[in-house]
C-alpha cells in the first residue's frame, strides 16, 4: 500500500466541526479523499454497502443523534467485512474513564478534539502517518491503540 | 468530420495491453488497482528491466519501485536489528543500515522521510515501542526489565518515550490490554451461549 492518496471519513453531526476537519486535512502534505458522514446511521448504511470503499482511517464523533459512536463501533467491531478498520474516537470528552471504555469496546485511536486549527491538524497528520505504518509494516494492529 | 461518442473500460483494455507482455516473460499478475499491478512471485531485475522497457514503448512506466523496495528493505533491517540486538549491538544502527542496505545513511534517511513523511527515527521509535507493548502483553516481564531489553538506559527514559508515542503510560496500556482481553472473550463467550441456543 502506499501512502499516496489515503481515504478517510468523518462520522460528525456538528456541520462547523466537520468544516475544520475537512480544512485541516486538505492542507497536510499527505494526499487524502474526505467522505464526511452527518450521523453514524449515515456512516452504517454507506459502510455497509457491499462495494463501499472503506476508509484507511475512520474518525467517529461519540455524541451524535440517531445513532451515536459507540453504537457505530460496536457494530463495526462485530461486522466480519468492517471489523479490522482504524477507528479514531474524536470527542470533546477526555475523561479517562470514558477513553479506557473506547479502547476496551475497540477503538484504536483517542483524539479529544483540539482547541485550535494547528493542533487539530498536527493530530491528523500524526495519526495517518503512524495508521499507515501500521498497515505497511506489519505491525500488531491489536496493540495499536493511540490517545492524541 | 463526423463525431462520436465513445464508452470503453480501461482495466479491460491494460489487460489487452498488459496481458501478452508478462506472457512473454512467463508472469502472472493481477490488478490491484488501475494503478498498481501486482506480480507472481519475485522476476529477476534484468526481467524487470526487459519489462520496463518494453512498457516504455506503450508509454507505461513503473513508478517509484526501487524508493518502495528500499523503504521495505530499511524497515525489515530496523526490525532485525531491534529483534536479535543482542549480535549487533557494538554496532550502531546508521552503521548497520548503511552496510546491510548498501547506501549511505544520508541516501536511505532522505528516501526513507520522502516515501513514508516519517523519518527513520521516528520508525525506529515506533518499532521499539512496538517491541514494548508485546513483552507488556505476555505480562512476564517488569518494565525494569523491558527497559533493559530494549536498551533503554533507564525506566524514566522508556516510560517518556511510551507516553509520547502512544499518548498513555505503560501502566495505563497494560491495564486497557487486560481489560479488552477480558471483555473479548465475555463477548466470545455471549455469542457461544447464542450459537447454542439457536
Amino acid at each position: 500500500m502506499k501512502i499516496d492518496l489515503l481515504t478517510v471519513a468523518l462520522a460528525d453531526d456538528d456541520e462547523d466541526d466537520r468544516l475544520l476537519f475537512e480544512d485541516a486535512i486538505n492542507e497536510l502534505k499527505i494526499k487524502t479523499k474526505l467522505l464526511l458522514f452527518k450521523n453514524g446511521l449515515e456512516l452504517m448504511n454507506y459502510l455497509k454497502k457491499p462495494d463501499a470503499e472503506l476508509p484507511q482511517v475512520l474518525f467517529l464523533d461519540l455524541n451524535m443523534p440517531v445513532m451515536d459512536g459507540m453504537r457505530c463501533l460496536d457494530e463495526i467491531r462485530r461486522d466480519s467485512r468492517l471489523k479490522n478498520l482504524s477507528v479514531a474516537i474524536y470527542s470533546t470528552s477526555s475523561s479517562e474513564k470514558d477513553i479506557v471504555e473506547t479502547y476496551v469496546r475497540g477503538a484504536n485511536i483517542y483524539l479529544t478534539k483540539p482547541s485550535d486549527f494547528k493542533k487539530l491538524q498536527n493530530a491528523i497528520q500524526k495519526i495517518l502517518s503512524i495508521n499507515w505504518q501500521f498497515h505497511s509494516s506489519n505491525l500488531d494492529k491489536d496493540n495499536f491503540i493511540l490517545r492524541i | 468530420m463526423m463525431k462520436i461518442s465513445i464508452d470503453y473500460d480501461l482495466k479491460f483494455l491494460l489487460d489487452k495491453v498488459l496481458d501478452p507482455l508478462f506472457k512473454k516473460y512467463g508472469l502472472e499478475y493481477e490488478f490491484h488497482s488501475l494503478a498498481e499491478i501486482g506480480i507472481k512471485g519475485s522476476p529477476s531485475p534484468q526481467v524487470m528491466n526487459d519489462l520496463q522497457e518494453d512498457l516504455s514503448a506503450l508509454g507505461i512506466t513503473i513508478i517509484n519501485d526501487h524508493k518502495h523496495g528500499l523503504v521495505q528493505k530499511i524497515k525489515k533491517a530496523i526490525t532485525t536489528y531491534l529483534v536479535d540486538g543482542e549480535a549487533v549491538k557494538d554496532v550502531k544502527l546508521s552503521t548497520y543500515l548503511a552496510d546491510t542496505c548498501n547506501y549511505s545513511y544520508a541516501h536511505l534517511s532522505s528516501t526513507f522521510s520522502e516515501v513514508t513523511y516519517s523519518s527513520i527515527e521516528n520508525f525506529v521509535i515506533l518499532k521499539k515501542i512496538e517491541v514494548a507493548k508485546k513483552y507488556l502483553n505476555t505480562g512476564n516481564y517488569t518494565l525494569t526489565e523491558i527497559a533493559h531489553k530494549l536498551g533503554y538506559s533507564s525506566v524514566a527514559h522508556l516510560s517518556n518515550q511510551f507516553k509520547n508515542t502512544t499518548g498513555l503510560s505503560p501502566t495505563l496500556y497494560r491495564e486497557i490490554i487486560r481489560q479488552k482481553k477480558e471483555s473479548d472473550q465475555l463477548r466470545k463467550r455471549e455469542y457461544t451461549q447464542i450459537d447454542n441456543e439457536n
